[in-house]
């Protein structure tokens, strides 16, 4: 049957896209889940949301956020969208040494990143039983540390592989695109996150 | 485009040419990745837990018998109803008309060799069995989860906590899956149809998997939130729905059935696609209004997600929202009705042969025009709050998926057994099966709204003895129903070792997994078909030069 995949009916132009092609659709394919992902953090949001708006005093007195380090915590994640970005850029030009090195720096961003927030939780003098704020707190930002740590997962998974022989190159650069979007999308969520958590509270 | 290269994929793991060209009966109990395998992978896990929920429903009959509590104990009672609901609904309804019609069907619908991502589904699958073996296992451990398949706050934090965990734990297993499945369906039939196939020449029931996958992304995940919050709730001490905390019970509601509303339409567009290949079929007409019927699809799915209020009209929700929420959930009955005028007049003047698979798309379109009336007077709200929580809910929703859902899944498995197995079911005993199920649907599911309308409170295990004489009844139809399964099990596995030889195409059917072998090769075709005409081109002088609704085409495209 394999022979019979060569007289398919193919569309002119793509004959030797054809790897490029079958790549195209798992990145597709991971933005759809993300998509859907999302709608798991709004969930959490309007939980948030809710109890915001229904209670007088948000967050209650004792429960503070600390607002300095989650804002230097942000500043490098953002920031380590545009530095993944460029370990992107750089494999589109076969430009591995390049790639590696800015996946390495995100990765070192990111582990920064979560340490950060392990010491915030360390240092907050309230834990997850204390009050509701607490609750939706530690839920929230829990499961957006969860994600960060798949990121860095994923991120460590592709300099693994990247030590293969042109494992990744200006044709196939799948893995590490698909490491960057789930990057990026960690970071739009934790925009919205850090709006409605802490910045929320100076108002 | 993209098919030939995907469909290496399959094949380089089953070592390239030296592939068979058959599985083996094994093949079916592991981790395959064949479409094909794992649609038969989840219709014969489905119709098992079928099994399994509907024998939960027969001990709740038999205790709803009499109005005396003496059969079953209050607790054991209350685990049968939450999993009966459970099951039907997360591991029979959702696995069999998605996962089971959707991976087997889609592929070979839009001219593709595999999913888009045939690991991933496999993965999709697998989670399936262990979400079941959860809840079986609940029942060991504190007597299984207790609070109804909603699973309200407080109620699901105060009763036997462990196998409610279980319980979440197993919903967010099969959530999973569905959000998977449904990143499969939809990467796949945007980019993997035929070259020659465009939109709207695509099968209405790859339209109906379209809307079924936007709906499960978007919703589902909401549902997970919801779990895990409870999760959170009952194991690790936070007060999210905990009133005495702050906390809201109101809030798990709204979560739960921003996901749960949309449940009911991810149980029935795919019914309706199902619907939308039978009755053209068997009818020999093109089918009356495919854009009406295909975009209604998408109708259904955009504004299902903005109703889900109706099931909280009486949980303090303000009376602009009521209203809102109303407008709202009357409108679905227009596309809903648009499908069902439809099938209607595809049927008119229509070559109508009474197959088995007919004769249940045409008691579905009966079944499911009562019990879609019924459930607009439900979605009114003022007439919502005075039945609210009465067996009239009950009958409605039993109505629309019995007679909608299981009918359709029963329509679908006498449509394409032929495909799936290369033989024919048996027709005399289908029929007997159909008419068993026919009338044990309408014995044990009409009464339940007389009793509704008298006031029968839902959920409960005794009742007064006033309501006594028609539930009776309702257990009579009930024991009819199961009945009613003894000879399609039969009829299944008989036939499908001993049944007559189905050929290609036994129906003359023209949607494109009929231009392969029954059952398919490994990779579905020798050659990629090329589109020559529309999916339900009957009757036509040059059927190859039509569109999907009968209209000619400018120039086949290939």
């Amino acid at each position: 049957m394999q022979g019979a995949i060569d007289s398919t009916p193919a569309a002119p132009g793509h004959e030797g896209a054809a790897h490029e092609e079958h790549q195209d659709l798992r990145v597709l394919g991971l933005i759809t889940f993300l998509a859907s992902e999302f709608l798991m953090f709004a969930g959490f949001f309007a939980v948030f949301l809710v109890f915001r708006g229904s209670h007088v005093q948000w967050p209650p007195e004792e429960t503070e956020v600390e607002l300095l380090l989650p804002a230097v915590n942000t500043l490098i994640l953002v920031s380590s969208s545009w530095v993944i970005n460029l370990g992107t850029k750089a494999i589109k030009k076969n430009d591995l040494a390049g790639m590696r090195k800015w996946f390495g720096i995100t990765a070192a961003m990111g582990a920064v990143f979560l340490a950060g927030q392990v010491y915030e939780y360390m240092n907050l003098g309230y834990g997850l039983k204390t009050n509701l704020f607490s609750n939706c707190f530690y839920l929230t930002t829990g499961f957006h540390g969860a994600h960060v740590f798949i990121g860095l997962v994923l991120i460590l998974g592709v300099l693994w592989r990247s030590r293969r022989a042109n494992h990744y190159s200006d044709i196939t650069h799948t893995g590490p695109e698909m490491a960057e979007i789930y990057w990026h999308f960690v970071d739009v969520v934790w925009i919205v996150l850090f709006s409605l958590i802490y910045l929320l509270t100076l108002i | 485009m993209a098919q030939a290269e995907v469909s290496m994929k399959p094949t380089e793991i089953q070592g390239g040419h030296g592939h068979p060209d058959k599985w083996k009966w094994y093949d079916y109990f592991t981790f395959n990745v064949d479409h094909k395998v794992i649609g038969i992978q989840y219709l014969v896990t489905s119709f098992l837990f079928y099994l399994v929920g509907g024998f939960m429903a027969v001990l709740m009959r038999t205790e709803l018998a009499t109005p005396d509590s003496d059969f079953l104990s209050p607790e054991l009672y209350n685990a049968f109803l939450t999993n009966h609901g459970t099951i039907m609904i997360f591991l029979w309804i959702v696995p069999a008309a998605i996962g089971g019609f959707g991976n087997y069907l889609i592929p070979l619908m839009i001219g593709a060799r595999d999913m888009a991502f045939p690991k991933l589904n496999a993965l999709a699958f697998w989670l399936n069995p262990p979400a079941g073996l959860l809840l079986a296992a609940s029942f060991f451990f504190g007597g299984g989860a207790q609070s109804g398949w909603t699973s309200y706050p407080p109620l699901s934090e105060i009763t036997a906590n462990l196998p409610q965990t279980l319980w979440c734990l197993a919903l967010i297993m099969v959530g999973t899956s569905s959000i998977l499945g449904s990143v499969n369906f939809l990467v796949t039939i945007w980019k993997m149809r035929v070259p020659s196939m465009a939109w709207d020449q695509m099968p209405l029931f790859c339209w109906a998997m379209v809307a079924t996958s936007v709906l499960a992304l978007f919703a589902t995940p909401v549902l997970a939130a919801a779990l895990i919050l409870l999760i959170f709730d009952i194991n690790f001490g936070t007060s999210f729905f905990k009133p005495d905390a702050g906390g809201n019970v109101v809030v798990y509601q709204h979560l739960f059935w921003f996901y749960s509303h949309p449940a009911v339409y991810l149980m029935i567009l795919p019914i309706f696609g199902i619907m939308s290949e039978v009755i053209p079929v068997h009818a020999r007409k093109p089918i009356f209004g495919y854009k009406a019927i295909a975009y209604s699809s998408l109708t259904i799915c955009l504004v299902g997600l903005f109703v889900w209020v109706h099931h909280m009209f009486t949980s303090g929700t303000a009376p602009w929202m009521r209203i809102f929420f109303t407008i709202s959930t009357l409108i679905v009955a227009v596309p809903t009705g648009i499908k069902i005028f439809s099938w209607t007049a595809t049927l008119w003047g229509g070559k109508i042969r009474y197959t088995t698979a007919m004769l249940f798309a045409v008691g579905l379109l009966s079944m499911f025009v009562f019990g879609g009336l019924s459930g607009v007077t439900l979605g009114a709200a003022p007439f919502d709050i005075h039945v609210h929580d009465t067996y009239y809910v009950v009958g409605h929703f039993h109505y629309v998926l019995f007679g909608g859902s299981v009918f359709g899944i029963y329509a679908g498995i006498y449509h394409w057994f032929p495909k799936i197995t290369g033989r024919m079911l048996n027709e005399p005993l289908g029929k007997v099966h159909f008419v068993l199920t026919f009338i044990g649907t309408l014995l044990t599911f009409t009464p339940m709204h007389n009793l509704g309308m008298q006031g029968m409170p839902r959920r409960v295990a005794m009742y007064d003895p006033q309501f006594a004489d028609l539930n009776q009844l309702v257990t009579v139809g009930a024991y009819i129903l199961a009945v009613s399964v003894i000879p399609f099990y039969f009829n299944v596995i008989w036939s499908w070792i001993k049944g007559a030889k189905a050929g290609p195409n036994p129906w003359n059917a023209m949607t494109m997994e009929w231009t392969t072998d029954s059952p398919p090769i490994i990779e579905n075709w020798e050659v990629l078909p090329v589109l020559t005409h529309g999916p339900y081109a009957y009757g036509m002088e040059q059927a190859d030069q039509v569109g999907p609704a009968g209209e000619p085409l400018a120039t086949p495209r290939s």
